[in-house]
């Protein structure tokens, strides 16, 4: 630690290193930004100086709308994270309600197990997947995705719903129990309403690895009006050894941008969701 | 709360088999079995049993698109006697090890940094976050481009500083390849570990600090012996998934190198791909899967332990 005062000790403990990591973090999407924009004979030219857009062109991003199938992919990609959220926050809570406020024979195994396939990371599993998959002639539709998406979202949208779950108070729900109110009733209409921020967190998060995941798109997914954007852009925009870095920077971009405005929205809850695991737990 | 008329509608609307089968569902261990069944046998058909089938699969001669028959381990011992499987062992201990550390260091700096008193912290806070939250492979194609052999930018901005053309290879050669997917890896989960140690700084009272100071402790005085200490769970538990999804990393090796140049940068997620799905040996494919299972089983362990300890 820096024994600084005054404006120079600041300078080296805040200034200087936080300048480093937000230059360190935002230079790949600043070349993301200046490569989509650049014509093809300043990107390939070794004399111009690159760090800057010299005659800024708009064809990249015409190009991948009208020639590609990005269009198709994007709206593929936003279909699987929305319903594959969905079906996991579904499942995810249905998990977490009874591990959190109730106790019942088996609730300590099915805890664990939880957790543990949580960490079940997905190259363990593709393989057996891809064969299953095969078999259910589900190859090549949004189907297998959205079937398989959520065996890495229900594990920790319950695990991070527990955590919301729990800090309801028992009183609320003795209240609701005495004035008749079923358990379904308890749960439906005075617990999980107070739990809103919880669902956000969950949703926000699985959202964002939805859009992210690329493992089993890339193995299910073969004909190019299923892809999604990151299996699209890394099939299509590469043609044998071509790669078509206008147009991928500029896929790269537009396929950042949704995840990136939907996040920003839901900042706080998305650190509330990443953090909750490690700092609440 | 008094009870009312409502309090007692199951009695009085039906008392036949209804109102019994309603009681049962309202004792807490049924209510609790009924809604897990659902999600739990969707874990059990979606990831029970694939992973039942993977290991029934390694156990077989299984080439895509024919039956299999049974090996017994033949598959392991081929892996055993396969140069490239160690080859892929060691490049996947080296790539987790060297990107946690890196991680860990990089991110407690980050949070350190972070954890100060500056204007616009929120907004700056959510931009350190990108690199995660945006699609990896998108920014990996990203990283490809300021790594390319003719227009990498690195290799401009060495040249303008005196060194000499054409600069080195960065996905070319074993080392420098190896090298760059660490230095990437770490920029894309850097934030993750950043973001959430700065939530566990923010959980430490600041009346220690300000007490250890009044007794006349240094900063770095402060940082070992309050800091570093209670922030150690969280440190461990960050570690602990870092691990995991480092050691069974997928996208970036097979977007960037594809595993080369000659294996050097193979992991086990990417050599299974290779021999089950480029090669179509699903059998050996998956016994080379199954051999990420003992290391992943130690760090499940480990985080079984740590559950168990607190």
């Amino acid at each position: 630690m820096v024994h600084g005062h005054g404006r120079f000790g600041k300078a080296i403990r805040l200034w200087i290193p936080l300048g480093f990591f937000l230059i360190v973090t935002l230079f790949p999407f600043y070349w993301m930004a200046i490569t989509s924009l650049k014509p093809n004979a300043e990107l390939y030219s070794t004399k111009v100086m690159p760090l800057i857009v010299h005659h800024p062109t708009l064809k990249h991003y015409v190009d991948l709308l009208t020639e590609t199938s990005f269009l198709e992919w994007t709206w593929n990609t936003s279909i699987v994270a929305v319903v594959s959220t969905a079906i996991s926050l579904l499942l995810g809570s249905m998990l977490a309600y009874p591990l959190a406020r109730m106790r019942f024979p088996g609730g300590a195994l099915i805890a664990f197990t939880v957790a543990a396939t949580y960490l079940v990371p997905q190259p363990l599993l593709f393989i057996p997947l891809a064969d299953i998959i095969n078999r259910l002639n589900l190859g090549n539709t949004l189907t297998s995705v959205i079937l398989t998406y959520p065996t890495m979202l229900i594990p920790f949208c319950a695990w991070l719903l527990m955590g919301y779950f729990k800090t309801v108070p028992r009183d609320l729900e003795d209240a609701a129990r005495i004035d008749g109110a079923t358990r379904w009733q308890t749960m439906v209409k005075v617990i999980l309403p107070l739990c809103t921020p919880g669902f956000i967190s969950a949703g926000i998060f699985a959202f964002t690895l939805a859009q992210n995941e690329f493992l089993y798109a890339l193995i299910f997914l073969t004909n190019t009006d299923v892809r999604t954007v990151p299996v699209g852009a890394i099939t299509e925009l590469v043609r044998g050894d071509v790669f078509y870095w206008g147009q991928l920077m500029a896929a790269a971009l537009l396929g950042s941008i949704p995840v990136a405005i939907v996040y920003s929205f839901f900042v706080e809850h998305y650190v509330s969701g990443l953090t909750s695991g490690s700092v609440k737990a | 709360m008094s009870v009312r008329a409502a309090a007692l509608p199951v009695p009085l609307l039906r008392p036949g088999g209804g109102a019994a089968f309603r009681r049962w569902t309202e004792r807490e261990s049924v209510f609790s079995w009924l809604m897990i069944v659902p999600p739990l046998l969707f874990l059990m058909a979606l990831v029970g049993y694939p992973f039942v089938y993977g290991i029934w699969l390694s156990l077989q001669d299984r080439p895509v698109a024919h039956a299999g028959t049974f090996v017994g381990l033949r598959n392991f011992v081929t892996n055993a006697h396969d140069p490239v499987f160690w080859q892929v062992a060691r490049n996947t201990f080296v790539y987790t090890f060297c990107a946690t550390v890196l991680k860990a260091v990089g991110g407690l700096g980050m949070a350190l940094v972070m954890n100060q008193v500056f204007p616009a912290k929120n907004i700056i806070r959510a931009i350190m976050l990108l690199p995660f939250i945006v699609p990896t492979v998108l920014s990996t194609v990203a990283w490809m481009w300021i790594l390319d052999p003719s227009f990498s930018v690195v290799n401009w901005a060495m040249f303008q500083m005196g060194f000499p053309k054409p600069g080195p290879a960065w996905l070319g050669n074993p080392y420098l390849a190896m090298f760059s997917l660490i230095m990437i890896n770490t920029w894309r989960g850097l934030p993750f570990y950043g973001i959430t140690l700065l939530a566990g700084l923010q959980t430490i009272p600041p009346d220690l600090h300000e007490a250890a100071v009044i007794d006349g402790a240094g900063s770095w005085a402060r940082f070992r012996y309050i800091t570093l200490p209670l922030l150690m769970p969280v440190i461990f538990i960050v570690t602990l998934f870092s691990v995991i999804f480092t050691f069974s990393d997928f996208q970036l090796v097979y977007v960037l190198t594809r595993g080369g140049p000659a294996n050097a940068t193979h992991l086990f997620a990417t050599y299974a791909f290779d021999i089950a799905m480029s090669a179509g040996q699903f059998g050996l494919g998956a016994s080379v899967a199954l051999a990420m299972l003992p290391a992943l089983a130690v760090v499940i362990m480990g985080l079984a332990f740590y559950m168990r300890s607190r």
